[in-house]
C-alpha cells in the first residue's frame, strides 16, 4: 500500500465523492481557488469549479444555517471550518435545528451534512484556536460524531460521512493532519462505518481506550511499557458517536484493567461516559477501579511550558498505567 | 496618484511629531516580531499591522486612559496605540511570564484593561459586540467614556457587524465602530465577499453617522477621529469611520502571499506607506528637518530594541499555574 498524509488521504475521499455524486459541495473560508488554509481541497477548485467549492464571507452561523436548509432539499452539503472552534457561532442551529430535523418532521426529512475541521491543543494555537468539545457534541442526539486517527481511516470515515443520510461532525486532530500512513488505491472504494473501533495494538494486561492525537502519545507508552513486560492493548473507537462498547468490553474481558486517555476534559467527558458504561455491563471483569487521564480542566494556554502542562502526554499516560497494574 | 504630500496644516508640530513617533513604534515593533518569528521564537500566530499604522494611531490619539478598545487578530499596533508598553506585547508574543497576557494569550488574546484594552481576539466578530456592551454600561453608569472597536473588512459580514450597529443605534450607545478596509480576508476579496463594498453606506442604512478616510493618512485619520471621538463622547450616539488601507505582509506571518493579489498592487500600496508619507510631508512643509526626524527614529529603535531585549530575558510562565485565573476565586 502507498503512504500518504491523513489531510492527502482526506482530500481523496471529498474528491472520490464528489466525483461520485454531483449533490455534494463545500463551503467554507478560503476552500475555492486558495485550496483550504488546511490543503483540505487542494486542486479541487480547478476540477469541479466554484458553484461546488463555494468560499463564504466570515459568516459561520449564517451559512450553517443555509446548508441546513440545503441539506432539507436535495444537495448534500460539507462545511469546511479549518479551525473547528469556529462552528460554536452556530450552537444554536447545530443543537436545535440540525441536530433535531429529522426527529421533527417524523423521518421525512434527511439530514446529510458534514461539518468539519480541526480540533486539538498544539503549537501554541491558544485559546480560540484549540477547542476539542467533542464530549459536549456526543451529548446531544442526533449527531455522529468521528475522529479518525489515521490517514486511513481519515479517507474511510469522511466517505462514510458524506454518504450518510445523518449530520456527522468530522473532526481532523491539528498535529495529526501532516502524519502520514498506509491508505489503499484509489481505486479501492472503502468505506469505514461508524461505531466500529479499532484495536491498534494487542495486549493482554491492560485496556487503553484513547481518542485522537491521545492513540498515538498511547502507543508510544505501550511500546515503552512492553520493555518492561506491561501488554496494552491500545483501542482506537474512531467515533466518539456512535460508541463502540462492544469491543472496549472484549478487551476489558481480556485484560481487566482499563485507562480511558483522553485530551478533551475529564467533567462528563468520554472516560465518565465508558466507565459508566463498564461498571453497568463489566463490572464483575474489573480488578482495578477503571482509570482516565484527561487534558487539564482549563481554556487552553498559548505559551509552550503551559500548553505543555494541560495535555497528557508519553510520561503521564506511562505513569498512569503502571499505577493502574500495580493496583 | 498622490504628487505632493502636506501635513495637516491645522496640526501643530507636536502632534505630528507625537503621530510620527507613534506610528514608527508600532512599525518598529512588528519589524521586531517578523525577525523573532523568522528565528522561530515566536511558537504560535503572528498578523502584523505593518502598513496600517496610521489607523491605531490617529483614533487612539483622541483616546484617555479609562477609553477601552476591543480589537482584533490584528491587534499589536491598537495595543501599543492605547499604551500597552513594547516590551508587554513583545513578551507577550515569546509566551514570557512578562507579557500583557502573562503568556496565556499570545497575539490573539492580548488584553490590558489597566490601559483600556480589553482584548484582542482570535474570533472574527465578537469585539463587536462586547464594544458595544462596554458602551451600554458608560451610558448605563453616566460615564463619558468611549468605546473602540477595531475590524477588519471581513467582520463587516458577519452578523456581529450588524446585530451590534443596530443596536448601538437604537440605544445611542457611546461606541465608536472603526473598519479597517484593507480589502481582503484572509485572502478573500472584500467585493467578493459582498455586493456592496462601501462600509459607510452600510452604516448610513441603521441610522448611523460616518465618514470614510484615506487610512493611509494619519492626518486625514486623526481629524476624522476628531470628530468621531467628539460626536460619541457628547453623547450623540455611535459613530462609524471607514479607514481604506492595505497590509502590505501576508494575512500572518509564515504564510504565502500570492495568487489572491497581484505584485504590482503591493507595490503601489507599500508607495502609500503611511510612515513615509508623513516624513515626506513634514520635510516638504519644511516644518521638520531630516536630522530631527531620524533622531526620533533613533530613539524609537533604541527603544523597541530595549523592550525586545527585556522580553527575550523574562522567564516563562510557571507550568503550576496553568489553571490560575479560571475564575475569580
Ligand atoms: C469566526 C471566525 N471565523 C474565521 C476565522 C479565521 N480568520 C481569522 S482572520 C480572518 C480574516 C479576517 O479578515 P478581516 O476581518 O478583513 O481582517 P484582516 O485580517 O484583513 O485584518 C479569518 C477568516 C476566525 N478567526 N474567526
Amino acid at each position: 500500500m502507498r503512504e500518504i498524509t491523513y489531510t492527502e488521504a482526506a482530500r481523496e475521499g471529498l474528491d472520490e465523492e464528489m466525483a461520485r455524486d454531483s449533490s455534494v459541495f463545500v463551503v467554507g473560508e478560503g476552500i475555492g481557488k486558495r485550496g483550504g488554509n488546511f490543503n483540505t481541497t487542494l486542486g479541487l477548485f480547478d476540477k469541479y469549479g466554484p458553484q461546488r467549492l463555494r468560499d463564504t464571507p466570515i459568516a459561520e452561523r449564517g451559512f450553517i444555517g443555509m446548508c441546513t436548509g440545503a441539506a432539507m432539499t436535495g444537495t448534500r452539503p460539507v462545511v469546511d471550518f479549518m479551525f473547528f472552534d469556529f462552528i460554536l457561532d452556530a450552537t444554536g442551529e447545530m443543537i436545535n435545528q440540525i441536530a433535531k430535523m429529522q426527529y421533527m418532521s417524523s423521518g421525512r426529512l434527511k439530514m446529510p451534512i458534514v461539518l468539519r475541521g480541526c480540533v486539538g491543543v498544539g503549537g501554541s494555537s491558544a485559546t480560540h484556536h484549540s477547542g476539542n468539545y467533542y464530549s459536549f457534541y456526543s451529548h446531544v442526539p442526533g449527531w455522529r460524531v468521528v475522529l479518525p486517527t489515521t490517514p486511513r481511516d481519515a479517507k474511510g470515515l469522511l466517505k462514510s460521512a458524506i454518504r450518510s443520510d445523518d449530520p456527522v461532525l468530522f473532526l481532523e486532530h491539528k498535529l495529526l493532519l501532516n502524519t502520514r500512513g498506509e491508505v489503499p488505491d484509489p481505486d479501492v472504494d472503502e468505506l469505514i462505518p461508524f461505531g466500529k473501533a479499532s484495536v491498534r495494538r494487542e495486549g493482554t494486561d491492560v485496556t487503553a481506550v484513547a481518542f485522537g492525537m491521545m492513540v498515538n502519545r498511547t502507543l508510544e507508552a505501550a511500546e515503552t511499557l512492553a520493555q518492561d513486560g506491561i501488554r496494552v492493548e491500545v483501542i482506537d473507537p474512531r467515533s466518539v458517536a456512535p460508541l463502540d462498547m462492544e469491543t472496549i468490553l472484549e478487551s476489558l474481558a481480556k485484560t481487566g484493567r482499563m485507562v480511558i486517555v483522553d485530551e478533551d476534559y475529564g467533567p462528563a467527558g468520554m472516560g465518565a461516559e465508558i466507565a459508566a458504561l463498564v461498571a453497568d455491563r463489566a463490572f464483575d471483569e474489573l480488578d482495578a477501579p477503571v482509570r482516565r487521564v484527561n487534558g487539564v480542566h482549563t481554556p487552553i494556554p498559548y505559551s509552550p511550558p503551559l500548553e505543555a502542562a494541560v495535555v497528557p502526554n508519553r510520561d503521564t499516560i506511562i505513569g498512569a498505567i503502571r499505577d493502574l497494574v500495580a493496583e | 496618484m498622490q504628487t505632493e504630500t502636506h501635513a495637516g496644516a491645522d496640526l501643530n508640530l507636536d502632534t505630528l511629531l507625537s503621530l510620527y513617533r507613534g506610528m514608527l513604534s508600532i512599525r518598529k515593533i512588528e519589524e521586531a516580531l517578523v525577525r523573532l518569528y523568522q528565528l522561530g521564537h515566536i511558537p504560535g500566530a503572528c498578523h502584523t499591522y505593518i502598513g496600517q499604522e496610521a489607523i491605531a494611531t490617529g483614533v487612539c490619539a483622541h483616546l484617555r486612559q479609562d477609553d477601552v478598545v476591543f480589537s482584533t487578530h490584528r491587534g499589536h499596533g491598537h495595543a501599543v496605540a492605547k499604551g500597552v508598553p513594547p516590551e508587554e506585547v513583545i513578551g507577550e508574543l515569546l509566551g514570557r511570564m512578562t507579557g500583557c497576557s502573562r503568556g496565556r494569550g499570545g497575539s490573539m488574546h492580548l488584553f490590558s484593561p489597566e490601559v483600556g484594552l480589553m482584548g484582542t481576539t482570535g474570533i472574527v466578530g465578537p469585539n463587536l459586540l462586547q464594544s458595544t456592551g462596554a458602551a451600554l454600561s458608560f451610558q448605563l453608569l453616566r460615564l463619558d467614556r468611549v468605546s473602540v472597536c477595531f475590524f477588519g473588512d471581513g467582520a463587516v459580514n458577519n452578523g456581529a457587524f450588524h446585530e451590534a450597529i443596530n443596536m448601538a443605534a437604537i440605544w445611542d450607545l457611546p461606541v465608536l465602530f472603526v473598519c479597517e478596509n484593507n480589502m481582503y480576508a484572509t485572502e478573500v476579496p472584500f467585493a467578493y465577499a459582498t455586493r456592496n463594498t462601501d462600509v459607510v453606506a452600510r452604516a448610513a442604512s441603521y441610522g448611523v453617522a460616518s465618514q470614510d478616510v484615506d487610512g493611509n493618512d494619519v492626518v486625514a485619520v486623526f481629524n476624522a477621529s476628531a470628530q468621531a471621538v467628539d460626536h460619541v463622547r457628547g453623547g450623540r450616539g455611535p459613530y462609524l469611520v471607514e479607514c481604506r488601507t492595505y497590509r502590505t505582509r501576508p494575512h500572518a506571518e509564515g504564510m504565502r502571499d500570492v495568487g489572491y493579489r497581484t505584485q504590482d498592487e503591493v507595490s503601489q500600496w507599500k508607495q502609500r506607506d503611511p510612515i513615509a508619507a508623513l516624513r515626506t510631508a513634514l520635510y516638504n512643509d519644511a516644518m521638520a528637518t531630516e536630522e530631527q526626524l531620524s533622531a526620533i527614529e533613533e530613539r524609537v529603535t533604541a527603544t523597541v530594541d530595549a523592550a525586545r531585549e527585556t522580553a527575550e530575558s523574562s522567564p516563562f510562565p510557571d507550568p503550576s499555574t496553568a489553571t490560575s485565573h479560571i475564575f475569580s476565586e
